[in-house]
């Protein structure tokens, strides 16, 4: 792995990184244009209908399709007999991924309410709903396991199949005492530590497994090109991990199966499961028609994927003035009943909340994750950093509470700076960190100093909650972005991405990232959508990689591209390649010695990654300004274009470039609530949020704001609204938006955030990742407030307002 | 998802109660919203946007209200609302949204009868009947015990007094269902209370039940509203537990009856308010 | 589908329709296809407004109105509204509020049937329409889910393009995102 690493000068002078600029697709979305996967389906598709199943633990004895298969247009019933008996993982991870290997398309065992029982496929929806209620299933009802805190060790066992695999022996995966996966990371000595302190807040926090709730459902469909392969176009975050699990599903070779990313109605991390390609990829493979699955907002809300509920034991020790000395965390992952991202989420409950108080002198993190009968759990933003923030910074909270210290100092007193090594944080060192001047500017937002944690209204009480928040940027190591940059007739630019944007903006960001590193406007880089077939590889839109490490590729590639425009402009104007400048629409050739050469001698000043890391510290290597000095030839773009495409002389240029990263740095965040409650009722409104994010360099300002506003808008949702619930025999209670309930404008504020950008010297001129931190301080911030508030510390969400009146 | 094999749009209601009573399991069909969301197939729906049930009439007595006016007509209707303290605007107001709300019927939210309705605990607390087809005019309060009959309700009436009237409810988010809702209306000398979202169906609460006899309740009077409220019948589901939404009602519907009554002097109404503060939970 | 064809006929978008359908077809399927894909379906229980159409020039889910009950009437989407809705769609790239764009469809129909309504109720009573409050234009537009965006951006744009039809009020005056927040 090669990086280049930056000083924060780079950030001089940019003008289109940190620009408002409007999302390339804006104005197509904004006109109803037909872009979403169940806009574009091929005509004369079949379509698929799912059995799921109403037991939460069974085995199926006799399943009778007979009936079903006379309904007339119905085409087939598909059952556990007919696929193929080989196991997969729908995670979307890099190969070779760290979820087990626990599916089937079909099961003869089914493992939650709303597991895949039968597939329908009819031409159709009407016959295909109809054809579902004649299948006839006789089921051995089994005893569930459904209290994920009974689950380990129970005498029940969920996966008991012969041919379940796991990749890497590093999970502890246990699965026949239904452990997925298990680990302890620890620093110092915790029992000395904890005998130094003078309190210790001891707590349990429990998290729910909350809806990822994008508006667009679940939806693919496949069918069949002129080659024989599969083609699926799917509305994913991770088509390369796609094309992946339908070849193992199908137990086809990869070579066959192609997979097309059109416009995304948002993914949240749902996405990076494979949730229904599997099924019109199979129906499509056995019947070579197309067929399309579009899953409803019940199948979404209960037979796919959601965020991991958790609970997290807390053992939080300090000294009487606030010093925080040692921390214990124990996390306890309910996997649901197959193991998508269980080893991996659990992880980060840890690694992405403890750090913030690195000074500990010692700390433990401890976890398992288990399987238990209820909906699997998968991806969603913050990926267990949520769920550990929650814990963590409620406890810290609490300990400030408990020694009646302001939450803000006790912080500023503990918090992790520039520079330090992370010691559970894999003992990466810390180069870009604002997390204190995040908190400083939230509280001049919300004029902490003038302002009572605790506010007297009468028939409402008033209360003040911050928490911090830290996430990853990219998997360090494991994701891999890549991208080609083409130079095209005319001198415009074909930006190739396997980046997935799910309406994020990627597309745009990273088209920003070429427009600064070629000197044009944006409009000259045509980007677009991800088709495993001609797409350079990239690992996906997942754990805040694509800004980061999506960007670091467009800028080698850029690089990469300009340094060989200038060395076919010089050879066609016949000066040397050392004395040609690009300035972004002209190749300037000067009087030898009028450019500075650029060296790459400058040495990194931190040595900090790995030894097997060669990282140069140096200034990127891009279009820029010409000097005062009088050209002695040019030649346009347009006209090297022109040139390059042409015979002859042409060689259609293409650069190329991928980027890993050695280290994730952190982006960080704080986030201070303001609430209402109301005294007689409980009722929690939130009155002011305000939030200020340190994400590195701002690529677009509008679209960092959104996305720290909307992550916010979510976190709200699951502090106070979204309660995942379910029946006495499993089955999810919550299974529409009448019973899930996201938030509707009437149930946020105005979301305020400011930036407060540190330089990431490993980053794409200094940018780190914002998807996901911003989701992780309403919860504490929130819960913390509503404690100053009421005297009830809510420490299972969501805060209802009856928790909140009468305590838990 | 609605399905339904026969589709019979009434010229007239006459036409229409023939059809509901010789066509086995036809049902009519109101805003279509509640009926979208049962899993059954109708094997006929009648449908009576024909028949003129969509305007709010209003004579020196009575509001008439078509079955087919929508929740949102319901809500913008300047004379309804001016006339009955305006709770029939808030009773509506959160209902999921402008969209539903145009389709949503009154006679549809009326004649279902459903516990969380927060139509019917509105109308509950004023003086108003159903009309129906056949049955003819009956009151509301009755109307929401009697069975499901093969009859069609045509219009809502409110009849017209010197409302003083105040609607609360507590939803745990904005557009969701309410946890409990209370509605408490002062005329013809007495106070209603309407208490529904128990979750069972709203019950009415005035005279020696409610304890309340003075337009403007002193606080004794008040805590034996809240005590008589808080002695209906309450139960758990999704929205709230049977415990809180005892206590919810109390609150509600005191808050609901100091809101609307007329004190003339601030220290009365200070003294009512600190009936509902002493119901406070949070010290 | 079930139960006998009905012929039903629409003015979609200005243009005449006719067609065969389901008795118990809904709306939202119809317009769908016929074309109109801006129109979304994402929750099955009117919840989420990712499906309002214009009925008779009212917003309405079309995911609840049989296709029989639309017969004879007139329905608008933003297919048919791509000049009026074009301000409006500047304003909210602008913000970068589109996000996803998965229900900025219905909210554009939500919020110009404010902005009609607003409009109409002025003329109905004789005086000059106001810039709606930020009450009203919440609670208006209460039934249009958004999952991206927490809204805020939402209301900038909003607020943005009603002042550009009415004025902005005297006492909230327009605030762009990052300036002076």
């Amino acid at each position: 792995m090669s990086m280049i690493v930056t000083r924060e000068s780079e950030r001089q002078g940019l003008t289109h990184i940190g620009a408002r600029t409007v999302k390339k697709d804006a104005a197509a979305l904004l006109a109803g244009k037909p872009l979403y996967t169940n806009d574009i389906v091929p005509a004369d598709v079949l379509t698929l209908k799912i059995l799921h199943s109403p037991h939460a633990f069974a085995r199926i004895v006799d399943i009778d399709t007979s009936r079903a298969c006379k309904v007339p247009g119905v085409v087939a019933v598909y059952t556990y007999k007919d696929v193929p008996n080989k196991r997969f993982t729908l995670a979307g991870q890099s190969y070779p991924e760290a979820s087990p290997y626990d599916r089937l398309i079909l099961d003869e065992v089914v493992r939650y309410v709303g597991d895949e029982v039968a597939i329908v496929a009819a031409e159709t929806e009407d016959a295909a709903d109809r054809a579902l209620k004649l299948i006839k299933v006789d089921y051995d009802v089994m005893e569930p396991v459904l209290d994920f805190t009974q689950a380990k060790g129970n005498p029940i066992v969920i996966h008991t199949e012969d041919n379940y695999h796991v990749n890497g022996a590093w999970i502890n995966n246990d699965r026949m005492h239904n452990v997925v996966a298990s680990g302890l990371s620890e620093h110092g000595d915790l029992e000395a530590a904890f005998a130094e302190c003078d309190i210790v807040v001891d707590e349990t926090y429990h998290t729910l497994a909350d809806a990822q709730a994008m508006m667009e459902t679940f939806r693919s469909f496949a069918e069949i090109d002129a080659y024989g392969r599969i083609t699926v176009t799917s509305s994913t975050q991770v088509p390369f991990h796609v094309r992946r699990m339908v070849a193992n599903a199908l137990d086809i070779p990869q070579s066959r199966v192609r997979v097309v990313k059109p416009r995304i109605g948002g993914g949240f991390g749902a996405k990076q499961t494979g949730c229904n390609e599997i099924f019109c990829a199979f129906v499509t493979a056995k019947t070579g028609r197309p067929s399309k699955i579009i899953y409803t907002r019940e199948e979404t809300l209960a037979s796919s994927n959601s965020r991991h509920e958790m609970q997290l034991h807390v053992r939080l020790g300090a000294k009487n003035d606030g010093t925080i000395v040692a921390i214990d965390l124990y996390t306890l992952s309910n996997q649901g009943a197959y193991g998508e991202h269980g080893p991996t989420t659990v992880g980060l409950s840890g690694h992405k909340s403890l750090p913030l108080y690195n000074h500990a002198k010692a700390s433990r993190f401890a976890f398992d994750v288990v399987y238990s009968n209820t909906m699997p759990a998968g991806a969603y933003r913050g990926y267990g950093a949520t769920q550990g923030l929650f814990a963590v910074e409620s406890a810290v909270n609490e300990l400030a509470d408990r020694l009646g210290m302001d939450p803000c100092e006790i912080r500023l007193k503990n918090l992790v700076t520039p520079g330090e090594r992370l010691a559970q944080y894999d003992d990466n060192e810390l180069y870009s960190c604002n997390a204190a001047d995040c908190l400083r500017r939230a509280m001049e937002m919300i004029g902490w100093a003038d302002k009572p944690l605790r506010q007297d209204l009468g028939d409402r009480v008033r209360g003040l909650g911050v928490a911090l928040s830290m996430q990853g940027s990219a998997i360090a190591k494991i994701d891999i972005g890549s991208v080609d940059l083409r130079v095209e007739e005319t001198g415009f630019y074909t930006l190739s991405i396997g980046a997935t944007d799910m309406g994020t903006g990627c597309d745009t960001i990273l088209a920003q990232f070429a427009a600064e590193a070629l000197r044009c406007d944006t409009d000259r880089i045509v980007v677009h959508g991800v088709d495993t077939d001609v797409s350079p590889f990239d690992t996906g839109s997942y754990a805040s990689a694509s800004t980061y490490l999506t960007g670091m590729a467009v800028l080698k590639a850029a690089e990469q591209l300009i340094a060989e425009l200038r060395r076919r402009a010089a050879g066609f104007m016949g000066v040397d390649v050392n004395d040609v400048l690009f300035d972004g629409d002209t190749m300037l050739a000067f009087a030898p010695g009028t450019l500075e050469v650029p060296t790459d001698g400058d040495k990194p000043e931190f040595s900090g990654i790995y030894d097997d890391v060669e990282a140069i510290a140096r200034s990127y290597h891009l279009a820029q300004a010409a000097p005062d000095a009088e050209p002695v030839a040019q030649m346009s773009l347009i006209e090297l274009a022109n040139k390059l495409v042409a015979g002859g002389d042409g060689d259609c240029l293409t650069a190329h470039a991928a980027a890993s990263s050695p280290t994730s740095p952190p982006p960080f965040m704080s986030g201070i609530a303001e609430v209402d409650v109301d005294k007689a009722t409980g009722k929690v409104s939130v009155v002011d949020y305000v939030s200020v994010v340190d994400c590195g360099t701002v690529v677009n300002e509008n679209l960092a704001r959104v996305q720290a506003e909307g992550g916010i808008g979510q976190g709200i949702g699951m502090a106070l609204t979204e309660d995942v619930q379910y029946s006495d025999t499993g089955r999810m209670r919550t299974r529409s938006f009448m019973t899930y309930k996201v938030p509707t404008r009437l149930d946020l504020p105005n979301i305020r955030v400011e930036f407060a950008p540190s330089y990431e010297p490993t980053g794409p001129f200094g940018a780190k990742s914002i998807g996901e931190v911003v989701i992780n301080t309403p919860s504490p911030a929130i819960a913390s407030a509503v404690a100053h508030a009421t005297g009830n510390y809510v420490r299972t969400l969501p805060i209802t307002p009856e928790k909140a009146l009468f305590g838990e | 998802m609605l399905k339904f094999a026969r589709y019979v749009r009434a010229a007239n209601v006459d036409d229409a109660l023939e059809v509901l009573r010789f066509r086995k399991g036809a049902q009519v069909m109101g805003g279509g919203i509640w009926m979208r969301l049962s899993d059954r197939t109708y094997p006929c729906v009648i449908d009576l946007s024909d028949c003129g049930l969509n305007t709010i009439e209003e004579t020196d007595e009575e509001f008439r209200i078509g079955a087919y006016v929508t929740l949102r007509d319901l809500e913008v209707d300047g004379r309804l609302n001016a006339a009955t303290g305006n709770v029939l605007a808030t009773a509506v107001h959160d209902i999921v949204g402008v969209q539903m709300r145009q389709l949503a019927t009154v006679g549809g939210s009326v004649f279902g009868r459903f516990g969380f309705s927060d139509v019917i605990c509105a109308l509950l607390a004023l003086d108003a009947e159903v009309e129906l087809a056949e049955a003819g005019r009956i009151p509301l309060a009755q109307f929401v015990d009697m069975p499901y009959e093969l009859d069609i309700l045509t219009h809502v009436i409110v009849r017209k007094h010197d409302y003083r009237a105040s609607y609360q409810c507590l939803r745990k988010a904005a557009t969701d269902f309410a946890t409990i809702n209370a509605c408490a209306a002062y005329w013809d000398g007495a106070w209603h209370v309407a208490v529904g979202s128990r979750p069972a169906k709203a019950r009415l609460l005035t005279g020696d039940a409610l304890g309340v006899a003075s337009a403007k309740p002193t606080a004794d009077e008040l805590a034996h509203a809240i005590e008589a409220v808080r002695g209906l019948k309450y139960s758990s589901n999704l929205w709230g537990s049977e415990r809180y939404r005892r206590h919810l009602a109390g609150v509600l519907a005191a808050r609901a009856i100091v809101d609307a009554a007329p004190y003339t002097s601030p220290e009365a109404a200070d003294a009512a308010r600190a009936v509902c503060a002493g119901e406070e939970a949070i010290a | 589908m079930s139960g006998n064809l009905i012929d039903v006929a629409v003015v979609l978008n200005g243009k005449k329709v006719t067609a065969s359908v389901a008795p118990d077809q809904s709306l939202l399927a119809f317009v769908r296809d016929h074309g109109c894909k801006s129109v979304k379906c994402a929750c099955e229980t009117t919840n989420c407004g990712l499906c309002t159409v214009w009925l008779d020039g009212r917003a309405v889910l079309s995911c609840a109105v049989p296709m029989v009950r639309a017969n004879g009437h007139e329905v608008t989407t933003l297919e048919g509204l791509q000049a009026e809705s074009a301000d409006f769609a500047r304003c909210m790239a602008e913000e970068g509020a589109e996000q996803c764009g998965f229900c900025s469809p219905g909210l554009i129909m939500n919020v110009l049937a404010m902005e009609r309504e607003i409009r109409d109720r002025s003329v109905a009573q004789g005086i000059e329409p106001a810039m709606p409050t930020e009450d009203d234009m919440n609670a208006y537009l209460a039934g249009n889910l958004c999952r991206c965006t927490g809204y805020t951006s939402q209301r900038r744009a909003i607020r943005r393009y009603m002042e550009s039809r009415f004025g902005a009020a005297s006492d909230d005056a327009p605030v762009r995102a990052g300036e002076g927040e």
